[in-house]
């Protein structure tokens, strides 16, 4: 047997504040319990001292919402510590899933019509049209080689970073996150070729040509290799 | 075995059923046997344009509900011999009293006994569309060129795109103005094509012919020298499979001597 006792709590200092490394390999009661004795023989808080953010880093221990809450708990025992945040090693595979469908675009052949609703978690990108009264949403951004003519909302459950682009834009009603954008009362025949509607600052939807893109989302470009 | 082709628009009034009359008719006298089914139950319309509105006995409703056999309801058009029945919707009911199911049914017997069934449906999209749909292979929209016309066509189209059964609708437009095609008034043929982006199977002129043809109880379609039954009758080419090509409508816009006075600018 090692002599020496297993650390099962470690704590590191940081620049952003204390980072407590959990084991991932011994029982949550004992993780537990040493916590409590780790943290009551260290330093005596002082009465006006500052509050500190601590940072707990769970390895590779997959821990449901209640254990999450008894080790906060325990950490807030101790008055001047709050935890941060939690990070660890570990997803769950729903998780993992949104993860994965917030992230990838989706292709669709299709005419959204009249009437009809297509919503999709990441991004979208529609080979189509989207015709007056229908309507695409999409968690992230949406690319519609085809005519917008109908309602499109890009990053419906909040991402202010969505943009909308198409080859012809004609839309009846542009949305990004919480915002809405009316179109004017005429289009000229052919609408706008190649344009695209991104939120700025302030959070008024702007529409441009695509050439702007590469300069307010630069993040839009995943293109590896090439030259 | 046969076809079950419904005929549908969404909105009302742009000549489904004038249409529906004029296939079935076109269809018979290309010796194919025919029979047309009304669902519009309530509102039934079918049965004046073909001229049999007063030999109804029986109707839809009675043959789902197994009051009479199918042969006693359908209605024998007097101009064949034997290719052309009405099976005539009720009046004195609601779109509620036929279900999908008794369609599907009812179609599916009849199939074996007809080249082509051609359901008339009512519009909009409640019940007795679902009804007229519930049996059918194939669809026919039926719009003019107009925008609430189109666009109700458009709704039509993404309902039928759900239903498996059928296969991708195809496209009338009718009534067409040719000289409001030459004064950017209205949607072309072509801006209309390009909104539904389905496959056109006709263009029927717009032609005062047509009502003349309603109130004498006799479809159009028997007209040889009309260009509005010529449309039909190309269309029911069409549906045989051949290919015919589309005639071109309008030509001049108003005619020669308004040319020479628009060259002088006198109106």
């Amino acid at each position: 047997m090692n002599k020496r006792i297993q650390q099962n709590v470690m704590i590191k200092g940081t620049k952003d504040g204390f980072m407590l490394h959990l084991d991932d390999s011994c029982s949550f009661s004992e993780l537990l319990k040493e916590l409590e004795v780790k943290l009551s023989a260290n330093y005596q808080f002082q009465e006006n001292d500052p509050s500190i953010s601590v940072k707990v880093h769970t390895g590779n221990r997959y821990l449901d919402e209640k254990q999450k809450e008894k080790i906060k708990e325990v950490i807030h025992k101790k008055k001047k510590l709050f935890v941060d945040e939690m990070i660890s090693n570990v997803l769950t595979r729903d998780e993992a899933k949104r993860w994965k469908d917030e992230n990838q675009v989706t292709t669709v052949t299709k005419v959204i019509r009249s009437g009809q609703v297509f919503e999709v978690p990441g991004d979208l990108l529609l080979i189509g049209d989207v015709n007056p009264d229908g309507m695409v949403r999409a968690g992230g951004n949406i690319y519609i080689m085809g005519q917008l003519k109908g309602i499109a909302h890009a990053g419906y459950k909040g991402n202010h970073e969505a943009i909308i682009a198409a080859s012809v834009m004609k839309p009846a009603q542009l949305r990004i996150a919480g915002q809405v954008n009316l179109s004017p009362d005429q289009y000229t025949k052919w609408g706008h070729d190649l344009e695209c509607a991104y939120m700025d600052e302030e959070e008024n939807i702007i529409i441009e040509k695509l050439q702007v893109l590469k300069k307010y989302r630069p993040n839009l470009n995943r293109l590896e290799g090439g030259l | 075995m046969g076809e079950a082709i419904v005929i549908t628009s969404g909105k009302g009034g742009v000549g489904k059923t004038t249409t529906s009359a004029n296939l079935g008719t076109s269809l018979a006298l290309l010796g194919k046997k025919v029979c047309l089914i009304d669902t519009d139950i309530g509102l039934r319309n079918l049965d004046v344009i073909m001229g049999l509105e007063n030999r109804i006995i029986y109707d839809l409703v009675d043959v789902v509900e197994g009051r009479c056999k199918i042969h006693q309801a359908l209605i024998k058009d007097k101009h064949f011999e034997d290719l052309l029945y009405l099976l005539p919707a009720p009046q004195n009911s609601d779109k509620s009293a036929v279900n999908e199911e008794q369609m599907r049914k009812l179609i599916s017997d009849m199939k074996p006994d007809y080249d082509y069934i051609l359901i008339d449906c009512p519009a909009g999209i409640e019940q007795g569309f679902r009804n007229a749909i519930a049996g059918a292979d194939k669809a026919i929209i039926v719009t003019t060129a107009e925008r609430p016309a189109v666009r109700d066509a458009d709704r039509i189209i993404g309902l039928l795109e759900k239903e498996e059964h059928i296969e991708p609708p195809q496209l009338i437009i009718n009534r067409i103005r040719g000289h409001l095609l030459h004064e950017d008034e209205e949607m072309d043929i072509d801006g209309v094509t390009d909104f539904l982006k389905i496959d056109l199977i006709g263009v029927i002129p717009d032609d005062d012919q047509v009502i003349v043809a309603a109130n004498k109880k006799e479809p159009i379609a028997y007209n040889p020298d009309n260009r509005v039954s010529l449309a039909y009758r190309n269309i029911a080419r069409r549906i045989l499979g051949e290919s015919v090509p589309l005639t071109p409508i309008g030509g001049e816009p108003k005619g020669f001597i308004s040319k020479i006075k628009k060259f002088f600018s006198v109106r």
